[in-house]
């Protein structure tokens, strides 16, 4: 992968650490959310009662067994699903139900455009907002630099691996200057080693930007890893089980693999999660 | 689903309606066409009463169901050739893609002279319709078997010809079914248009004899009795074809 | 797959479809078919004699009109049943019944409402062509993935920003599979209203040929039509295979 030549312009001061941050950033009160009843199932209880905050410029974690609800919380967090009932702040300002300004979301599955190539594809977000031309080069330019992927700006999506596929989402929500970034198991279809690899270019961004990140994804180890702090949910409906602070420095990466502590942090994740999964898999 | 059910019987039923009301207002003159009531109370006076009914019905459905055989064993055979060499399916593929864009049914006279006037004809004319749709679902059907449905075939030792029938052919059934449908609803097409177009006996005939002498209530009565044959063995096959789709591709 | 190897293909199938062609002529005589060579001669004669082409221009004006009604009238449902969930879900198996009804059944019921002349043909064209557009463009739309549609949520485009930049562009080529489908079938059924319902155009000249049983007239005609159809048919092929190659 490519390192960045140049470093990205920032929307919003860099913090020194995370536990310096007093400001809340987004909060959730009272969320808990109910699929209707349909013809063939009664109503279906997705979310349990969710109270928690993000801390600005934090990179949250959330893990959770299969079917928990961590998917619908992004999307309710991300204004794509009004929850049944509490209600989402950010920044002191309701925002249930819509979708906020600044907020940049990376999903699970591929959502490049296969019909426009690798530069189009960054630009697009820009381009429907109605900037200005010249800025949108630079930005788009700069992004696509910063994922590394310049040599492949004129590349159509089917002529890239999945990895670069989702670098290039990740280069299109980058050029929005989201100040909240949501990713769901964004890196849940690579191998290992492109994950640790991937999560490391996460971090540089994370600490580039400012912004703060909340990271879903089934892997304990990378929530561990990439995390100051990790929410942790039971099986479905997701209430909060445990908040797990890993005191990581900012500037970490992938080594951290080797630190005792992040054994240590992962088997905790998972003392907390094995009956949960136990029981979201049927096993007794 | 209830609701959608609702609606569409809302929207058959207020379209039958709609003409019934228009047959019977006058708007829509007989000439052009006898309200629905009366196709329905014709074909039942034609199922009756007319002495021709019955063998005519016999002759077309004998055809038919020659052609249906011919062109689904046919078409299944030949597919499986094709598949097994794939030069053959490089250059065969231009027929498979063309087919039915191109006017076939003018082969139907050079049919005539072959095999003179008569079911031979039809016969051949019907499966020569429903073949080609045969033969490209049946190539498909052998593509879409999971290769590794057959890496455990050899694994459990199975056997070239228990491999065939225990994997391959329920691996294949659900696109085999789509073959069967589609070959059923051309062989249908192509049997009563010949007889449409030439013919001693069968429905399609009596329905040309019936356009031509303006016999509009024996038209109506026999193109109501196609029409519910061909929706109601399209529909079940179309089940048939849904329920096997559903139990090997997860949607 | 080199250009010279899919050419070879195509030189393989004419040679094929030639060598077949001569063979069931020394089989059958010439009270069934006409050899190759005599056919060819006398498609060259239609396309240079002067009463050749009115009749194509009176089936190409009719297919012309039929294209526009079929591919339009068929985009315009697709759309209005692709986009909306619900209409969708109560329209589009109507749709599909209606498309499995032989069509052979309505050709009377067409004739006695246009009567015979350039609008039965023309209903006949679009009566073919209009079901696949529109099941196709209902299809093409459905299966967009629901993450491009999350993407445009998120990014917060309007409605109609999201059908025009979003919607469209991912539903294309399964869009023009169904035009491509949509114009064979209008073809077809531009030549099987002629053969009913006219006394011009090429349907005509054939059924013509057909009542005077005059086989090589047949033959050629038939050659025609095949070429015609087939070369329009691997044309738009073509430009669909590009469209579905991103």
């Amino acid at each position: 992968m490519a390192k960045a030549a140049l470093t990205l312009e920032t929307a919003a001061p860099m913090p020194h650490t995370a536990s310096s941050l007093p400001d809340i950033h987004l909060a959730l009160r009272g969320v808990s959310h109910t699929y209707p009843a349909r013809a063939d199932q009664g109503p279906v209880p997705a979310l349990g009662r969710l109270d928690f905050e993000f801390r600005r410029g934090e990179f949250f974690g959330v893990v959770g067994p299969s079917g928990c609800g961590k998917s619908t919380l992004l999307e309710i967090i991300a204004g794509l699903v009004t929850p049944t009932s509490g209600t989402i702040e950010m920044e002191g300002r309701a925002i249930t139900g819509t979708v906020a300004d600044e907020i940049g979301v990376v999903f699970q599955e591929d959502a490049t455009f296969a019909w426009l190539n690798v530069w189009d594809n960054v630009a697009f977000g820009l381009r429907r907002a109605g900037t200005d031309g010249a800025e949108i080069v630079r930005r788009v330019d700069q992004a696509l630099a910063f994922m590394g992927l310049t040599g492949f700006r004129g590349a159509y999506p089917a002529q890239l691996s999945g990895g670069m596929r989702q670098r290039v989402c990740i280069a299109r929500t980058l050029v929005l200057r989201p100040r909240l970034i949501l990713l769901d198991e964004p890196f849940g279809a690579l191998d290992q080693q492109t994950r640790l690899l991937m999560g490391e270019e996460l971090l540089r961004l994370w600490r580039e930007t400012g912004a703060t990140v909340m990271l879903i994804t089934h892997a304990l180890d990378e929530a561990a890893l990439l995390s100051d702090r990790v929410a942790v949910m039971s099986a479905r409906p997701g209430r909060l089980i445990d908040i797990v602070t890993t005191g990581w420095p900012r500037e970490r990466d992938s080594t951290l693999v080797a630190d005792p502590a992040f054994g240590a942090l992962t088997g905790r994740l998972w003392a907390l999660l094995r009956d949960e999964s136990k029981k979201a898999l049927g096993v007794s | 689903m209830i609701r959608v059910r609702a609606f569409q019987l809302a929207l058959v039923g207020g379209a039958i309606v709609a003409l019934e009301t228009l047959c019977r207002a006058g708007i829509i003159d007989r000439f052009t066409m006898i309200p629905p009531s009366e196709m329905l109370l014709a074909l039942a006076g034609v199922m009756g009463t007319e002495p021709w009914f019955w063998p005519d019905v016999s002759y077309t459905l004998g055809n038919l169901a020659a052609a249906i055989a011919l062109s689904v064993a046919g078409g299944f055979l030949i597919g499986l050739v094709v598949h097994a060499i794939p030069r053959l399916r490089r250059v065969l593929d231009p027929i498979f893609t063309s087919y039915y864009s191109v006017p076939t049914f003018v082969l139907y006279p050079l049919l005539i002279v072959f095999f003179g006037i008569g079911p031979a004809s039809l016969i051949v004319l019907g499966a020569l319709f429903g073949i080609i749709a045969m033969i490209v679902a049946t190539v498909t059907a052998i593509d879409r078997i999971p290769r590794v449905l057959l890496k455990v075939a050899r694994v459990s030792r199975l056997g070239p010809v228990r491999t065939a029938l225990l994997m391959k052919l329920p691996a294949a059934s659900p696109h085999l079914m789509t073959g069967l449908r589609l070959a059923v609803a051309y062989s249908v097409i192509g049997v009563i248009a010949g007889e449409f177009i030439l013919s001693t006996e069968g429905i399609g005939r009596r329905v040309a004899l019936a356009y031509n002498n303006f016999d509009n209530q024996t038209m109506y009565a026999l193109l109501v009795l196609i029409l519910a044959f061909a929706i109601a063995v399209n529909a079940v096959l179309g089940s048939l074809e849904q329920a096997l789709h559903r139990r090997w591709y997860r949607s | 797959m080199t250009a010279r190897a899919r050419l070879l293909d195509y030189v393989l199938l004419a040679g094929g479809l030639g060598l077949a062609w001569v063979l069931l002529f020394a089989w059958a005589g010439p009270e069934a078919l006409s050899p190759p060579g005599a056919t060819l001669r006398r498609v060259a004669e239609y396309l240079t004699s002067p009463q050749f082409w009115p009749h194509a221009a009176a089936t190409g004006i009719a297919f012309a009109y039929a294209c526009l009604i079929a591919l339009i009238g068929g985009l315009a449902l697709g759309f209005a049943l692709g986009a909306n969930r619900l209409a969708g879900q109560v329209g589009e198996p109507i749709l599909s019944s209606l498309y499995s009804i032989p069509k052979i059944t309505l050709y009377p019921v067409i004739l006695l409402v246009f009567g015979l002349g350039i609008s039965a043909k023309v209903a006949f064209g679009a009566l073919h062509g209009f079901f696949p557009v529109a099941l196709f463009t209902i299809g093409a739309l459905k299966n967009t993935s629901p993450v491009l549609i999350k993407t445009a949520r998120v990014l917060r485009l309007a409605p109609l920003a999201t059908a025009r930049t979003v919607l469209l562009p991912a539903a294309l080529p399964e869009i023009v599979t169904g035009l491509r489908i949509g114009f064979s079938a209008t073809l077809l059924g531009t030549l099987i209203g002629e053969l009913f319902a006219s006394d011009q155009g090429l349907g005509f000249m054939l059924i013509r040929a057909m009542e005077a049983h005059k086989v090589l007239d047949i033959m050629a005609l038939t050659l025609l039509l095949f070429a015609f159809a087939a070369t329009a048919n691997m044309l738009l092929l073509a430009v669909e295979r590009r469209m579905h190659r991103r």
